[in-house]
């Protein structure tokens, strides 16, 4: 087992330097620092030498488990590989050198980065304008919610109720509610899908919009999703697609001709770029011609070959974040984009799903599978068959650990109780898959035969088993220098 | 290119395993007329030179190289140590998920935990999150918190807020029925605290400023929280250029209820405006209400020291609708960076640092302010960005500098019309001395004309 790498403060040293300032070259004024409520120290900051910095980190990070070392089938998470060459062009001194106010002029490779990307998600995704402002995936569901708010404001009614299915994921209820709607909750199915009687009965004159997740959490395609964009809009609502799993569609079909109205896109999902341990992502928010309007400012614009922001927009919703959004990863999903071409595009959703079908047939039996309804780029199993034992999710979860591989997204959607939910994407090689396989054979097996290693995994980990309800009653935010 | 790694072998295989012939069996659930029937529309695929070849192409269309700028405006350039690039660029960094398993994730919780601690150190607040997308949504993000805490609609926000974070938060603020009023500034470039005072009633929630505010100018914190706390409101502090909390009274001192702001300025690189990093402390009584993702310590079943991601009760995945916040990916590896950075530059390095910018920025606006035509436009002292006011129309000055091949200040105008002919001016720690005195050689020259 590792030795626990300290915290930075238990390591911090006096004098220590890992970094030293060139000599001052105009007057030194300590004067100005009366005039100003201005600090003696910043107490029990670091002070470290520059390889006892190298060192820090490079120990942690070998504590960490990432898509670079093996298998990652968070289900909903689309851990796909991010490709190496990605991070080079992100890196070209011409972006990462550039202020966001510098004149246009100084800066037309940008502008040409984000509207190229702009038209081409809009082709992929059939929707008519894209702003690519939202910082994340929820940043661009609340721009959505907030658009059909405004263009319903605009009509005089901006009504009152939202309508999200069971499956949901979190960030669309509270994406809803940040824009004073209230969220009603549709119910699925037998086949996992979107109840369409129930969702007609609680249709109204009230109903802002539906949110849809498509294909949804559990990997299911709403194959009634144009009748239910029909029946919304004829109510006068708005149909808002969650494109979280955009990567089971891309070539094959498009939200714009499913009768959406406005999506979100996740870049750091479908298009490759790294997660970076939670971000930064992108959240693009495309739109049909009704809601362009209302899009946050500014837009870009391209005349004759020069690019310009467009601030003059009366209707928009205004800014959601400073500047033009997480620009740099912008970057590396227009590279990824590029690299594949159409037919790349659609092999990347074709080889997604075949590798989730694959997986699903070989545990079919092995684990529970609530729905049997076909699905496409993700497979949600359970813990039912193993409970018997006293094995639960998070058992089988802890032991793929063991194994070298990062568990599948837990308890999650919360219509599958128990719920593993596997994504393992089009990168994988069939080695890796049936590794996986394998191993979550050996913990069925294990389940059977052996339980009590299933309840004390992880063994071989960094650390092992974490108290997290001691955490969340102890809380312990920061290092205190009392502490040993 | 394409990232697949299977065989046609390998494909066929799988095929059989499952028992049909044809990947497009697979999408049968997509009914026939909502399926595409062409092929995108889109460019043809690169090889990887090809790509690297485009990409160069349209960054060089950026016509920044060489060019002396002295932009700010909450967007700093400051200089980057090397272990910043290098370490941060490790997969292990780079390519894992949010750490939902902290088992095989503590590398990314433990660096959580030490930026929290950090941001602590420098804000002089009890904790802080794991991130926020931005300086402006971390100010939206405080706005809505002292509305939950106080359940008052009223904000009253300092007109020397960036023009940007007002515009994000009157956005995220729009549908939740909050009122949103300004405060001006006086002639010291600080806000008018005797109109906060009229201002102010006991239906306001919060009163935001910014220090530096966006003239550079440091506001007086103690006394605005004091006019919030009469009225039993909270104080928020904006910061948007951190590096100033090397030197100056952490903000938690001074009365601040909630500090956030952008942390860019710790190892992030300009970007055109992102990622970037926004972060967010507060007093521990109102933990319960604070937005975003938290890191706490723990133990694991032997004993031993390890994090996780804690209080989740607060978060959407839990809470759904009645969540403190939506967010759910952040900015985890811009966190990082500035994790690095901040541990690298260590108690002195940021100390240093800090007082360099001062001493630069006020050399700069000293021998500015000499030349005929321009001056200061503000009494107030600031850190490393100053306010100046111009004989003649602005545009006029900046096109003349760019001719020198130096980007001039920010155009203040379009966002405070009554500072006509004023820029803001920006001077790090990245600017020598000559290149201070050649922007005020050129600027004699150019008001000379």
């Amino acid at each position: 087992m590792m030795i626990r790498e300290p915290l930075i403060f238990d390591i911090s040293g006096t004098e220590k330097k890992a970094f030293s300032m060139p000599e001052l070259d105009v007057p030194e004024r300590k004067d100005l620092l009366k005039d100003i409520p201005s600090r003696e120290e910043i107490e029990d900051f670091p002070q470290i030498s520059e390889i006892e910095i190298v060192r820090h980190f490079t120990r942690l990070s070998k504590t960490n488990y990432c898509i670079d070392e093996g298998f990652y089938p968070l289900g909903s998470c689309t851990m796909k590989y991010n490709p190496k060459v990605n991070e080079k062009v992100a890196a070209l001194d011409g972006f990462t050198s550039s202020h966001p106010y510098a004149a246009l002029d100084v800066n037309q490779g940008n502008l040409e980065v984000l509207k190229t990307t702009e038209k081409l998600l809009q082709e992929i995704t059939g929707m008519d304008a894209f702003t690519l402002q939202p910082s994340a995936g929820a940043q661009g569901e609340s721009v959505g919610m907030m658009l059909i708010r405004a263009c319903l404001e605009d009509r005089g009614d901006p009504r009152k109720i939202v309508l999200i299915p069971d499956s949901a994921h979190g960030t669309n209820p509270s994406s809803a509610h940040i824009c004073g709607y209230q969220v009603q909750e549709v119910k699925s199915n037998e086949s996992g899908t979107i109840d369409v009687d129930d969702l007609v009965k609680m249709l109204s004159e009230e109903v802002a919009a539906v949110m849809i997740t498509n294909p949804n959490t559990l990997g299911v395609f709403e194959n009634d999703i144009k009748r239910i964009a029909d029946i919304v809009h004829a109510k006068g609502g708005f149909v808002y697609m969650d494109g979280a799993n955009m990567n089971a569609l891309l070539g094959i079909c498009r939200p714009g001709d499913m009768g959406a109205d406005v999506i979100h896109l996740n870049l750091h999902k479908t298009f490759s770029t790294p997660h970076g341990g939670g971000g930064p992502g992108s959240g693009p928010v495309g739109v049909k011609k009704k809601l362009e309007p209302y899009l946050p400012v500014p837009l870009i614009e391209q005349n004759e070959g020069i690019y310009s922001f467009n601030y003059e927009r009366p209707k928009s919703i205004g800014r959601v974040r400073a500047f033009y959004g997480n620009f740099l990863v912008v970057v590396k999903a227009l590279a990824y984009i590029l690299s594949l071409g159409a037919e790349g595009l659609k092999e990347v959703s074709e080889i997604a799903v075949l590798n989730a079908n694959y997986i699903r047939k070989k545990l079919e039996g092995i684990y529970h599978l609530k729905y049997s309804t076909p699905a496409l780029h993700e497979c949600v199993f359970s813990d039912k068959f193993q409970k018997k034992y006293g094995v639960q999710n998070l058992d089988i979860a802890k032991r793929l650990i063991d194994l070298n591989i990062h568990p599948p997204t837990m308890s999650f959607p919360l219509i599958v109780h128990g719920a593993l939910m596997i994504e393992p994407t089009e990168t994988e090689s069939k080695r890796d898959l049936d590794m996986f396989i394998n191993a979550m054979q050996q913990i069925a097996e294990e389940a059977r035969e052996d339980p009590k290693i299933l309840k004390s995994a992880p063994h071989k980990s960094y650390v092992r088993r974490l108290d997290e309800t001691y955490a969340a009653r102890n809380p312990i935010l920061r290092w205190q220098p009392t502490q040993e | 290119m394409n990232y697949i790694s299977l065989s046609d072998k390998d494909k066929k295989e799988m095929l059989d395993e499952i028992g049909i012939s044809t990947v497009d069996e697979l999408f049968t659930s997509v009914p026939k007329n909502i399926k595409l029937k062409r092929l995108l529309d889109v460019p043809a695929a690169l090889s990887e030179p090809e790509l690297v070849d485009k990409l160069r192409e349209i960054a060089e269309k950026n016509k920044n190289a060489g060019l002396l700028s002295f932009l700010g405006a909450g967007a700093y350039q400051h200089y980057i140590p090397a272990v910043v690039d290098y370490l941060s660029s490790r997969g292990e960094f780079v390519s894992p998920y949010t750490p939902y398993q902290p088992e095989v994730s503590q590398g990314t919780l433990q660096v959580i935990f030490e930026f929290q601690t950090l941001i602590c150190q420098l804000t002089g607040m009890d904790i802080a999150n794991a991130s926020l997308y931005d300086g402006a949504s971390g100010a939206a993000e405080a706005v809505l918190m002292a509305n939950r805490l106080t359940r008052k609609e009223k904000i009253l926000v300092a007109s020397t807020l960036h023009p940007q974070y007002r515009q994000v938060i009157k956005t995220y603020t729009r549908n939740l029925g909050l009122s949103i009023e300004e405060i001006d500034f006086v002639n010291s470039g600080k806000i008018d605290t005797e109109q906060l005072a009229k201002k102010i009633d006991e239906e306001t929630a919060a009163v935001v400023c910014q220090s530096p505010n966006f003239f550079g100018i440091v506001e007086d914190i103690q006394t605005i929280s004091n006019i919030a706390h009469k009225k039993n409101a909270l104080s928020v502090c904006v910061v948007s250029e951190p590096i100033s909390l090397g030197i100056l009274e952490p903000p938690g001192k001074l009365g601040a209820d909630i500090v956030t702001g952008e942390a860019q300025a710790f190892g992030m690189p300009l970007s055109f405006g992102g990622p970037y990093l926004g972060f967010m402390a507060c007093s521990k009584k109102y933990l319960r209400q604070f937005p975003g993702r938290i890191a706490g310590q723990t133990k694991d079943v032997d004993g031993k020291q390890g994090y996780v991601l804690t209080l989740s009760t607060r978060e959407q995945h839990i809470r759904r609708e009645r969540a403190t916040s939506n967010i759910c990916t952040n900015q985890a590896l811009c966190l990082l960076r500035a994790t690095m950075f901040l541990e690298t530059l260590g108690k002195c390095g940021l100390r240093d640092m800090a007082t360099h910018n001062l001493y630069k920025a006020d050399y700069a606006r000293q021998k500015i302010s000499e030349v005929k035509g321009v001056e200061a436009r503000f009494s107030g002292t600031s850190f490393n960005e100053f306010v100046l006011s111009f004989n003649r129309p602005w545009v006029e000055i900046e096109s003349s500098l760019r001719e020198k091949l130096i980007i001039g200040g920010y155009d203040l105008q379009k966002d405070y019309p009554g500072l006509k002919n004023c820029a803001l001016f920006c001077v790090t720690e990245m600017h020598k001395k000559e290149d201070i005195d050649k922007l005020v050689e050129i600027l004699d020259e150019i008001l000379r004309q």
